[in-house]
C-alpha cells in the first residue's frame, strides 16, 4: 500500500479488534480490493481498538471490524469482515472485476 | 435461617434502597425494563448520580439519545452532568448511530469496539457504576441477530470482571405482558426490575416491581413512585404495627371542652381523624388545632386540598384567628394544593418534603377525602398507610379530616382505610333531633386513654366551637357510631405502658 504525499482520492480507516482471523480477513480483503481497483489512489489506516480505544471513541466505533471511508465525502461505514460480498459472488461464479472470472490467489485471504 | 448478606450498591433513590434491602447487587447487572416514558432513563441516571454522591464515578453509555440530550433532559432534576464530566465523575460513551450515513453490514462482526470504549472509560475514571441506555438503541443499529445477544453476554461478563455495578435499560411494549421486547432479560441477567406507567380508570400510576434479584431478598409486588423535581422517589410499603403511643405528653386540640372529653388532650405524636360532612366544623377544628400550636410557639403545617389560601384566611378571621400574620411570623405554613394535578405518590412526596423542610410539630390535612378521587382504591389505601407511617416516623401530631359522603353521616372510604392507623377519631355529624337539625360530636375512639363516650351537641359561632351537654338518648342518633369497625382498645382503661 503506497500513497503519494498529497491526500489520496480514497481514504479508508479500518477499525479492528486485535489480530484475530476476523481482523486479518477484513484487512486482507480490503487491501486486495483496493490494490485491484484503486491502485495508487487510496490510503488505508488500520487501527486496533484494543490498543487505541481513544481512536474508537472519537470515531464512535461500536462494531468491529468497521471500515470508514473518509474520502471522498460523505462518510460511509461498513461493518463486518468484508467477506460477504466476495464469497457470495465467488459462489455464484461471478467475476469480481470487469473481466473474466479470476483464479483465486492462494496468497490472499478470501 | 441465616441469610448471607450480599453486598449492595446504594442507589440513593429514596425508597428504592429500602425495598432492595440496601441497593443493587454489587458488581452485577440489573436490567430495568419498561414501556416508553416509564422512567427508565431517569432511574439509570439517578443511579449514577447516587454513586457520585458516594464518591463513585460512573459511565453512561448512551445508545438512543445523544449525550447532549441526556444532559439537557436531566437538568430539570438539578443534576449538572457537565460539572460532573469536568471532574471526571461522569463520562459518556456515545453509542448512538453514527452520522456517517447508513451503516452497511458485510460479514460477521462483534461489538469489541463498544466494549473497548466502555472498558477504557471505566479504567480511566476508576468507575464503579455503568449504565447502558438502552439495549434497543443497539438492536436498532445492529439488527436482530443472534450475534448481538452473544455480544451482550460478553459485555455483561466483561463488566462483571471489571467489578462495576451495571444498569441496562430495555423497552417493553406493554405494561403487562412480555417481560421485554427483545427477550434479552431472560438470559442476560439475574436481576430484573419492571417500571410501569399504567392507566386505570382515567388515572395514571407509576409503579416499580422487582421481578427477581438473584441471591437476595427484596420487596415484592408493585410499589408506587413519583418523578418530581429531584428525580424518582419510590414509596415503600411500611408495616403498620399496632404501636402503643410512646409518650404520655398531651397537647391541646385547641378546644378545652374537647380536651376534657379525651382526658386532657391529644397525645403528642398521635394521629387524629376528624370526620364530618361539609359544614359540620372540620375546618374550624383544623383552624383551632393550628392556632393553638402557634400560640405555644410550635411550628404548624396546614395542607389544604379543598380551599384556597385566601378562603382559609377569611374563614379563620371569622373566628378571630389571623392566619396571615401567623404565616408571616413563620410559625404557620399553609400549603394549598389542587388534588387533581398530581398522583397520590406525588402528593405524598410533596407533603413529606414540606414536613422535612419546615419541620413542624403539628400537621393538619384538610381534607384527605379530596384525594380519594385522584387514585384508585388500592392506591388510596397504600397512600393512607404510607402517610400515617411517615407522620408517625417524623413524630408530628397530626390532625386529618375526612368528608363523609352524605349529609347525615355514613362512612367514607378515607375512614375505612384510616381507622386502624389513627389514634383518635372524632365524628362531627348533623342529626335530626326533634324538629331541628343539630350538630353532634362524639369521640369514637382514643387509643391509650379514657374518653367521653357520649354524643354531645355543639354549636359554632364567631367565637369558635362550643361543646355542650350530651344529647338525650335517641334511637337512630348517629346510628353509624356503632357500625364503624370496632377497635380493640376502645373500652379498655389505659395501661401504664
Amino acid at each position: 500500500m503506497v500513497v503519494n504525499l498529497s491526500v489520496p482520492e480514497y481514504l479508508f480507516e479500518l477499525y479492528v479488534a486485535g489480530d484475530d482471523l476476523r481482523s486479518r480477513t477484513a484487512i486482507n480483503t480490503l487491501t486486495a480490493m483496493c490494490d485491484e481497483r484503486l491502485a495508487g489512489r487510496y490510503g488505508l489506516e488500520v487501527i486496533d481498538v484494543l490498543l487505541h480505544p481513544e481512536r474508537a471513541e472519537s470515531a464512535k466505533i461500536l462494531a468491529t471490524p468497521t471500515l470508514v471511508r473518509r474520502e471522498p465525502a460523505p462518510g460511509v461505514r461498513v461493518i463486518g469482515d468484508l467477506s460477504l460480498t466476495r464469497s457470495v459472488l465467488a459462489r455464484l461464479g461471478v467475476p469480481v472485476d470487469d473481466g473474466a472470472p479470476r483464479p483465486r490467489d492462494p496468497r490472499r485471504g478470501s | 435461617m441465616k441469610w448471607t448478606v450480599m453486598p449492595k450498591a446504594k442507589t440513593g433513590i429514596p425508597g428504592l434502597d429500602n425495598i432492595t434491602r440496601g441497593g443493587f447487587p454489587l458488581g452485577r447487572t440489573v436490567v430495568v425494563a419498561g414501556t416508553a416514558g416509564s422512567g427508565k432513563t431517569v432511574l439509570a441516571a439517578q443511579f449514577l448520580q447516587g454513586g457520585i454522591e458516594l464518591g463513585e464515578p460512573g459511565v453512561f453509555v448512551s445508545c438512543e439519545e445523544s449525550p447532549a440530550n441526556i444532559r439537557r433532559n436531566v437538568r430539570g432534576f438539578g443534576w449538572d452532568v457537565e460539572a460532573w464530566e469536568s471532574t471526571d465523575s461522569w463520562a459518556f460513551v456515545d453509542a448512538t448511530r453514527s452520522l456517517d450515513g447508513t451503516t452497511i453490514q458485510m460479514g460477521p462482526y462483534d461489538l469489541a469496539g463498544l466494549l473497548a470504549r466502555i472498558e477504557a472509560a471505566v479504567t480511566r475514571m476508576g468507575a464503579a457504576r455503568v449504565v447502558i441506555d438502552s439495549l434497543d438503541g443497539l438492536f436498532d443499529q445492529f439488527g436482530e441477530d443472534a450475534d448481538l445477544r452473544v455480544e451482550l453476554h460478553r459485555l455483561v461478563a466483561r463488566l462483571a470482571k471489571l467489578g462495576v455495578t451495571t444498569v441496562i435499560t430495555t423497552e417493553r411494549d406493554n405494561d403487562y405482558g412480555a417481560l421485554s421486547r427483545r427477550g434479552v432479560d431472560e438470559f442476560v441477567t439475574d436481576n430484573l426490575i419492571l417500571l410501569r406507567n399504567v392507566l386505570t380508570a382515567e388515572k395514571r400510576r407509576r409503579t416499580l416491581e422487582i421481578v427477581k434479584f438473584r441471591g437476595t431478598s427484596h420487596g415484592t409486588g408493585e410499589f408506587g413512585f413519583s418523578v418530581n423535581g429531584t428525580g424518582i422517589t419510590v414509596i415503600p410499603h411500611l408495616d403498620i404495627t399496632n404501636d402503643r403511643v410512646l409518650t404520655d405528653e398531651r397537647i391541646t386540640t385547641g378546644n378545652d371542652a374537647l380536651d376534657a372529653m379525651v382526658d386532657g388532650g391529644l397525645f403528642r405524636d398521635s394521629i387524629a381523624l376528624v370526620s364530618g360532612a361539609a359544614g359540620t366544623g372540620k375546618t374550624l377544628m383544623t383552624t383551632l388545632f393550628m392556632a393553638a400550636g402557634v400560640r405555644m410557639g410550635e411550628r404548624c403545617l396546614l395542607v389544604a386540598f379543598e380551599e384556597r389560601r385566601e378562603q382559609l384566611y377569611r374563614s379563620a378571621r371569622g373566628w378571630g384567628i389571623d392566619f396571615e400574620s401567623m404565616e408571616q411570623d413563620g410559625l404557620l405554613k399553609i400549603v394549598a394544593v389542587y388534588p387533581e394535578v398530581s398522583t397520590l405518590e406525588e402528593h405524598l412526596v410533596t407533603i413529606a418534603s414540606h414536613v422535612d423542610g419546615f419541620r413542624p410539630t403539628r400537621v393538619a390535612i384538610d381534607s384527605l377525602s379530596a384525594l380519594e378521587r385522584v387514585g384508585t382504591r388500592g392506591g388510596f389505601s397504600k397512600f393512607i398507610v404510607s402517610l400515617a407511617a411517615f407522620l408517625k416516623h417524623r413524630a408530628v401530631t397530626a390532625l386529618l379530616t375526612s368528608t363523609t359522603p352524605t349529609f347525615l353521616g355514613g362512612t367514607s372510604h378515607t375512614e375505612s382505610h384510616l381507622s386502624t392507623v389513627t389514634d383518635l377519631i372524632v365524628l362531627l355529624r348533623h342529626s335530626e333531633v326533634g324538629d331541628r337539625l343539630r350538630r353532634g360530636l362524639v369521640v369514637l375512639k382514643m387509643r391509650g386513654s379514657r374518653h367521653d363516650k357520649e354524643i354531645r351537641e355543639f354549636t359554632v359561632d364567631s367565637m369558635g366551637m362550643h361543646i355542650g351537654p350530651a344529647f338525650p338518648p335517641s334511637p337512630g342518633l348517629m346510628a353509624e357510631v356503632h357500625q364503624l369497625p370496632a377497635d380493640d382498645d376502645e373500652d379498655r382503661e389505659p395501661d401504664t405502658g
